[in-house]
């Protein structure tokens, strides 16, 4: 539906049939901002409740993540982590994939999963999977502070680790990563009003997606033809940037950094466009 | 002279029936793949309410224009089906017109349901807050009224509790609260809103009041007549997706009540009434209730068996049919059905051409209150509806039994049904 709100006219809202496709109504999704923060509160606020260790499940996941890594892919099947410590290479590697996947899980079942209060009240809906991006962000910086934690640690016991001016980029990389995970995460969502299959194929596929992104192993282990393709994958270019950023292993390239953001902003374009038509008529369908 | 706060030109809103939201790929290449070989879609609903399958298009509402003024309390009103909720839903926003438009001046809010968004792990004070958010209000607004919402939710014990530990009735009173003081220039209400206790639906009764008091514009959707008559100031009568008489309220109630009456009253069902389903391969001409000496009855003593009649035209050979009959609510729900086929028995009905007379006999203890009786005529393997007719004989179950000492014996009335039961009891201790 096109809603205008023109001042000339002396109507505040206009209904119609016909979309404007690239009328995105960012304005309108502002005034909603309280509604969005609330959501971000929820979403917080009851994913841990009555469970006893509460938000330290955030930083549990992780650690425990990391450890099957190490003992999997480190100790037993002992795939090299460029003389990074094993553990530092696999949190870091983690860390922003756990980010990138959640805000895709969770911004896929908007419309399925909302359902229920989209057919009784009109807000913007993309208030929604945009307040998931958001509570990702909480969780991603407490999931980093560990990171940090670890970091401090092995330094303190001599691992010798490169920082580097490469660490100013890490507000781009969230950015690559929140349009790439929202991006993708409600053109799934579009389509799971008419496909429900496509919520299956989410999890698993973000699942594989992971062993295609330079997280369980370094970038240097591969072929430069496997390189090429591992690049080809825009999440590689955010893991290897900031690895290359803390622990000074892996390559800075800024073509391929290049490609992620485009990549991004391009799906992320799209998606809105997705979204925004279906939005106005998938409760007919769902 | 008042002001048009909202004007609605031409609306009208199609639905697309069975080949979308088949809910999976698989089914939909099925569907395709069957297509293709000109066979019908297997993983279609078997419903008697199924549409033509080369048309599956239904328009829920045509052609829709009417006005509604700064502080009118405009009351809809039409039959189950009539186009009434998904008139709602478009001027909700919730989905959008097929065609047409509407325009609407200052702030629309809309209350389908109470407690929309609720979170069951979320205390009563975190609730409100997502609660008001989600009904359009911002947080500075919310927080400034927050005193006065828990106050006439009478929870503010609770209000740093789980709802999910509240009782169903707390919750209700916080949500109805929450909506109560939202302040849009224009409210949209349906009447879904009604539920709770008697005395919680006299308090959001007088607060719908309180409102269009206050010069503010409602459009209110209803059942209830008397509720209607109570508080709207016009009313806009709607059957089969069109207008069929708007204006001030009491003409469009009187409207509505003699067109509903005239046909409920007799059975008779006149040439001109409006089906929403049906082809017209069988048209039912009239449908009412005997007892069993066939004296035809308006109120049944309590207790009493009767037969229901219909007499329709089949207007040419109907093989493989399945007729069905419902017993319903003054609501429009129904809550008995039979039918020839009886389910299992897989056998049916081949009607020649001309006009046919079918007698039911019908062994329910139907409990004492006011029912609808509705009838239909389908294909029996697709489904596909050949005639249907909603809400046609108005039946009224007595208290007072058959013969002496068989009254019904209580003050209220829990159900529709009395079934044959059989209790045993047996001393434990």
């Amino acid at each position: 539906m096109n809603v205008t709100h023109d001042s000339d006219e002396k109507w505040t809202l206009v209904v119609k049939p016909e979309v404007n496709p690239f009328d995105l109504r960012l304005a309108e999704l502002w005034r909603y901002r309280d509604l969005v923060m609330l959501f971000v509160r929820r979403d917080f606020v009851s994913t841990y409740k009555q469970t006893i260790l509460g938000p330290l499940w955030f930083i549990i996941q992780p650690v425990l993540t990391t450890l099957t890594f190490t003992i999997i892919f480190g100790n037993i099947a002992k795939i090299p982590t460029d003389g990074i410590p094993q553990m530092l290479f696999y949190l870091s590697g983690l860390v922003s994939w756990n980010y990138f996947a959640e805000c895709l899980n969770k911004t896929s079942n908007t419309f399925i999963g909302n359902a229920h209060i989209f057919g009784k009240v009109y807000f913007p809906r993309m208030a929604v999977p945009v307040s998931i991006v958001i509570s990702n962000l909480v969780t991603y910086f407490i999931q980093f502070l560990l990171f940090l934690g670890f970091y401090v640690y092995f330094i303190a016991t001599g691992t010798v680790v490169h920082p580097n001016a490469a660490l100013l980029l890490l507000p781009f990389l969230l950015l690559i990563m929140a349009c790439l995970g929202l991006g993708m995460g409600i053109i799934i969502s579009s389509m799971t009003t008419k496909y429900r299959d496509l919520r299956f194929l989410v999890t698993f596929g973000v699942q594989l997606m992971m062993y295609a992104t330079p997280v369980i192993y370094p970038m240097s282990l591969l072929s430069p033809k496997a390189q090429f393709y591992i690049s080809l994958n825009p999440m590689s270019s955010v893991i290897e940037t900031f690895r290359y950023a803390f622990l000074g292993s892996g390559n800075l390239n800024f073509m391929h950094l290049a490609y992620s953001a485009i990549f991004s902003l391009s799906i992320l374009f799209i998606g809105v466009l997705f979204f925004n038509k279906v939005e106005k008529n998938f409760m007919d369908t769902v | 002279m008042s002001d048009t706060v909202i004007k609605v030109e031409n609306l009208s809103k199609r639905y697309v029936l069975g080949n979308i939201g088949s809910g999976s790929l698989s089914q939909d290449l099925n569907a395709a793949w069957a297509r293709l070989r000109g066979k019908e879609n297997p993983n279609a609903k078997i419903d008697a309410k199924t549409f033509d399958s080369k048309n599956p298009e239904f328009w829920a509402l045509k052609d829709i224009s009417f006005d509604v003024n700064q502080g009118d309390v405009l009351g809809i009103i039409g039959k189950n089906g009539a186009g009434k909720s998904t008139l709602l839903k478009v001027l909700s926003r919730i989905t959008s017109p097929t065609s047409g438009n509407y325009k609407v001046k200052g702030r629309i809010a809309s209350l389908l349901e109470v407690g929309t968004g609720f979170h069951p792990e979320l205390t009563g004070r975190e609730n409100l807050f997502l609660n008001g958010a989600i009904l359009g209000m911002s947080k500075t607004e919310i927080r400034s009224k927050f005193d006065e919402i828990v106050e006439f939710s009478g929870v503010s014990k609770f209000i740093d509790t789980p709802v999910k530990r509240y009782s169903s009735g707390m919750y209700v009173r916080l949500a109805f609260a929450v909506a109560a003081h939202l302040e849009p220039e224009i409210l949209i209400v349906d009447e879904v809103l009604a539920v709770g206790d008697a005395e919680f639906q006299k308090k959001c009764m007088g607060k719908m009041k309180d409102v269009s008091g206050q010069g503010r514009t409602v459009l209110f959707v209803s059942h209830n007549i008397a509720a209607i008559k109570s508080l709207c100031t016009k009313g806009l009568y709607l059957q089969n997706g069109t207008v069929l008489k708007s204006g001030l309220i009491e003409p469009v109630i009187t409207e509505y009540l003699a067109e509903n009456k005239k046909i409920a009253e007799t059975g008779e069902i006149p040439d001109d009434f409006k089906r929403v389903y049906g082809n017209g391969d069988a048209r039912f001409r009239k449908v009412y209730i005997t007892d069993f000496d066939n004296n035809v009855m308006k109120q049944l003593p309590f207790g009493e068996k009767f037969k229901i009649h219909l007499e329709f035209d089949a207007t040419k050979n109907l093989t493989e049919t399945t007729v069905s009959v419902m017993i319903g609510t003054t609501s429009g729900e129904n809550f008995l059905y039979s039918t020839d086929k009886n389910f299992s028995v897989h056998e049916s009905k081949n009607f020649e051409k001309g006009k046919h007379h079918i007698e039911i006999e019908v062994d329910a203890k139907l409990l004492p209150g006011n029912f609808y009786i509705t009838a239909g005529i389908s294909i029996s393997k697709s489904g596909f509806t050949l005639d249907w007719v909603e809400n046609v004989y108005l039946l009224t179950v007595d208290k007072i039994g058959l013969n002496k000492g068989e009254d019904y014996p209580w003050e209220t009335v829990h159900g529709y049904v009395e079934p044959a039961t059989n209790w045993k009891y047996k001393f434990l201790n």
